[in-house]
């Protein structure tokens, strides 16, 4: 092969440079919108205070207390929980083509609600009692936590195996998973319908997703489970870049399609099932961020995938800030947020999309 | 040799799809494989770079047999161009990166950007280099994954129907720019075609393939209209116009269709 009197053009530099600025200005985003979260809420604290408490310089114990213990688990647990959640959006859209590809769309969130009814109602985690706040409170979320991560696993495996068996397409997987939705929404009502009042309340609050039932140890757990997953997923970008290019030619490449697909929806199912069981659902934000990403920055997995992770943690932590402050004193669960503020933005790029 | 094929077969569930299938291919030369419909002419090309477990025989590569290599290792050696391309929100630049891919560890090195903006270059595409390849038109696209395909530094390069989908100009243009890349990279081609008069005149050899098997692996000007109606089971004539061998289908074809 005679092609090596090549020269790296500059406006391809500068092309993968804007991207870089891009990322950089989302993480800058992120900085401040996370101090302004801090700082905001029933009680006001300067952002001089929160950078103070934040760093470890010397503040009242009131103000420690609302950041460290309250403020700031709720904050970083709205930001992994929207990084993973976009994360392994971006992944599914990419791994099934298809750009449906969410938690919800394969099922895994009806399995996860299931699950938690069924933790609610059979296993016994379902007796709710009010703290002082006025916050309902499920006794035994472990419990409840368990069970459904168990149930969205399950539905993944089944995924998985079916399309194993029927060759890992697509198709198979989309249509698998819209089938196992459906049953699990049907199983779900079927619980509900034979819940008595306490139950039933219970089952309906815990599908509110919810970034305050995280506590530290908890944050620990879904902090390792994104990690871990994030370094596999943006490993395999290149990966992702080749199935998007169509899968003859991925195969062409090198890659195993099959099963680069089969491991990448196991580890997705894994993150989202982690962050659910212990937030409740969380829609639109596995959906709507990796597509607002796309349409920016393009689909080149290397910068879409840490995009989608950036933009996902930003925007559930602006949805989080939004759900606290907006009925003030009343708190919303951040799952109505996401939805109000995702959808709208999504309808204003398709539209100027459309444009071009 | 660049390729050598030795009694490959391959079966599908029960039925054998492809039996004892030989041939060679040296380096400068394009192969056309001519069949009917179902024939077994993709599958043939899937078979020879692990896309497909051939069930028996070996494809050997430069001496080595593929059939044991790791795919990543196999694509260090044979480019496929698919018939099958997805448009994605991709740079074109991107797009032809993506062929770096069997040999970029972790990022693509300087030496993976100046081979591809190199080959770029000599597709004539520098002009479009950061357009999205979703903005590109079919003859375009096309060239684009001829492209990727050549920055994996192929010793062979496998194209499944590579004119298929294109307008008369695409087509010539495409099959210039293979011969001009077998010529020049001195590598060998293996393409899979329909379009007989395409095949006849641009392509080195021409392997037949009929019920499974090879019916005649020759050069293009050796070809006879018998052989063509017994492959296809329809009457032909060969004109020569310019020196270029057309295939023409008799008027008794007519009564086909009835």
């Amino acid at each position: 092969m005679h092609l090596h009197d090549g020269q790296i053009p500059e406006e391809y530099r500068k092309y993968i440079g804007r991207k870089f600025v891009f990322l950089l200005l989302l993480c800058v985003s992120l900085l401040i919108a996370l101090l302004f979260s801090i700082s905001s809420g029933a009680a006001h604290i300067s952002l001089t205070d929160v950078v103070s408490s934040l760093i470890g310089l010397e503040t009242s114990k009131k103000i420690e207390i609302i950041v460290w213990n309250i403020r700031l688990p709720q904050a970083i647990s709205a930001m992994v929980a929207g990084a993973g959640l976009a994360l392994s959006g971006a992944v599914m859209q990419s791994i099934l083509r298809n750009p449906l590809g969410s938690p919800f769309t394969l099922g895994i969130a009806h399995a996860a609600a299931f699950g938690a009814a069924l933790g609610v109602m059979v296993l016994g985690g379902g007796i709710m009692t009010s703290n002082s706040m006025g916050a309902v409170q499920i006794t035994n979320p472990y419990l409840t936590t368990v069970a459904a991560f168990f149930f969205s696993i399950a539905t993944a495996a089944v995924i998985v195996a079916i399309a194993r068996m029927r060759g890992t397409t697509p198709e198979v997987m989309v249509l698998t998973g819209v089938a196992l939705g459906s049953f699990f929404t049907a199983a779900t009502m079927l619980l509900q319908f034979f819940a008595n009042d306490v139950q039933l309340a219970a089952m309906v609050f815990w599908t509110f997703g919810d970034t305050a039932r995280a506590s530290w140890s908890e944050l620990a757990v879904m902090s390792i489970v994104v990690t871990i997953t994030g370094i596999y997923f943006f490993c395999n970008s290149w990966n992702y870049n080749a199935i998007d290019a169509g899968e003859e030619t991925a195969k062409g490449l090198g890659v195993r399609v099959e099963r680069v697909r089969a491991v990448g929806m196991l580890l997705a199912s894994v993150l989202t099932a982690t962050i659910i069981g212990f937030l409740g659902i969380i829609g639109f934000a596995g959906l709507v961020v990796p597509h607002i990403v796309r349409r920016i920055i393009g689909s080149d997995n290397r910068f879409l995938l840490p995009g989608s992770f950036i933009g996902g943690a930003l925007m559930l932590l602006t949805s989080d800030t939004v759900a606290r402050l907006i009925l003030a004193p009343h708190v919303l669960p951040v799952s109505v947020l996401t939805a109000f503020i995702g959808a709208p933005v999504f309808l204003i790029l398709i539209l100027r999309g459309g444009r071009k | 040799m660049i390729v050598d094929i030795h009694h490959l077969n391959f079966a599908y569930r029960d039925s054998e799809i492809l039996k004892k299938i030989d041939f060679t291919v040296k380096p400068g030369e394009l192969l056309a494989i001519l069949g009917p419909n179902g024939v077994g002419k993709t599958t043939l090309l899937k078979c020879l770079n692990g896309m497909h477990r051939a069930s028996a025989g070996t494809v050997m590569v430069e001496g080595v047999d593929i059939l044991k290599m790791r795919p990543m290792e196999i694509a260090t050696k044979i480019g496929y161009v698919s018939q099958k391309n997805e448009k994605a929100r991709l740079t074109l630049f991107d797009a032809v990166l993506m062929g770096r891919k069997p040999h970029i560890r972790w990022r693509p090195s300087d030496r993976d950007l100046k081979i591809v903006e190199a080959t770029i270059r000599h597709l004539h595409l520098q002009e479009m280099s950061l357009r999205f390849i979703d903005q590109l038109s079919g003859g375009e696209l096309q060239k684009v994954c001829i492209a990727r395909a050549l920055v994996q530094e192929p010793k062979l390069l496998l194209l499944d129907e590579p004119t298929s989908a294109l307008d008369l100009k695409n087509q010539v243009e495409i099959m210039l720019l293979l011969r001009h890349v077998v010529d020049y990279h001195h590598i060998g081609a293996i393409m899979t075609m329909h379009d007989l008069n395409k095949a006849m005149r641009y392509a080195d050899s021409v392997l037949m393939l009929k019920d499974g098997k090879v019916f005649s692996h020759l050069h293009p000007s050796l070809v006879t209209e018998q052989m063509i109606e017994s492959v296809y089971g329809l009457p032909v004539e060969i004109h020569n116009i310019n020196g270029h061998p057309m295939i023409v289908p008799k008027d008794s074809t007519q009564n086909l269709c009835c």
